[in-house]
């Protein structure tokens, strides 16, 4: 099996860090899932993809824009109209996707080497995000599960809520260690530890 | 300014890209109206006032929206998607504006 290699690396170091000494008050850590999918319906199948996801991954959307679930092991959460990006700890998902995903229903697009999905929690989350992107990260605003899709410094990042103050970022691998160095320097002075 | 995105919600003007006036009518591709061509190349409203515009929400969900901007105010009347309703995917209308 081919290893997989983070692109963070270089610049991934375990441990507390910036200003901890009052406590740790961010937790940042790489989920490194297995499979990054990105499903696309045409337009009137929407409802066909989102039954093919039920189908695959046991996770059914909620209604409306911006819906999602996870479950710990399995995410999904809609970044656009009729547009899904699905994770999984396992490797396979697009072929799974592909068997279901029919060229009547939509798109099927392995991404599960061209993003890195980096994970922030903790009670100061949503206030260092708050510094990178301009969307409310208030609770009721941005419920669990839910995602968005948002740019910083023109880059895109699919920001899907995973807990009460836990988000995964999902960014382009190529621009994931200067997004990684931004989070850990915005995160310093609240103390971080890097997982 | 703030752009109410049908799906994502109000979003800084920063994330969206302006594609150009909404009036126009591109003419068939076949066309030889020469007049009709020109027409869509070159004739602009230039209201001051309300305005038909082509926003793309490119730093978000990149979908093509339809607005409606006030030249004099910059205040935005109306937002929809440019392909038509995508179903239940529009959450956020324009009154909604934060």
């Amino acid at each position: 099996m081919v290893e997989h290699q983070s692109p963070l690396e270089p610049e991934f170091h375990v441990g507390s860090h910036g200003n901890f000494e009052h406590g740790v008050e961010i937790i940042l850590t790489e989920t490194r899932p297995g499979s990054i999918v990105q499903l696309a319906a045409w337009p009137g199948e929407e409802k066909r993809l989102i039954a093919a996801i039920r189908t695959v991954t046991g996770l059914a959307l909620p209604d409306g824009a911006g819906g999602g679930v996870s479950d710990g092991v399995k995410s999904v959460f809609g970044f656009a109209p009729g547009k899904f990006t699905v994770a999984d700890e396992a490797e396979g998902l697009a072929a799974a996707f592909a068997k279901v995903v029919t060229s009547a229903i939509g798109t099927v697009t392995d991404l599960s080497h061209g993003r890195t999905a980096i994970r922030i929690a903790g009670p100061k989350a949503e206030w260092v995000l708050a510094k990178f992107f301009a969307i409310d990260f208030s609770l009721p605003a941005f419920p669990n599960g839910a995602g968005r899709s948002t740019a910083h410094h023109d880059v895109f990042a699919q920001i899907q809520r995973t807990g009460a103050d836990q988000f995964d970022i999902y960014v382009f691998r190529s621009f994931a260690r200067s997004f990684w160095k931004a989070l850990c320097h915005a995160s310093e002075e609240v103390g971080y530890e890097v997982q | 300014m703030l752009i109410t995105c049908p799906y994502c919600g109000p979003r800084d003007v920063i994330e969206f890209t302006y594609q150009g006036d909404g009036n126009r009518e591109r003419p068939d591709p076949a066309s030889q109206n020469f007049e009709a061509w020109n027409a869509y190349v070159y004739d602009r409203l230039n209201p001051a006032g309300d305005h038909n515009e082509i926003w793309q929400h490119s730093g978000g969900c990149r979908a093509h929206l339809k607005v409606v901007r006030n030249t004099l105010t910059h205040e935005i009347s109306s937002v929809a998607f440019a392909r038509g309703d995508h179903g239940s995917a529009a959450r956020h209308k324009a009154e909604d504006k934060a």
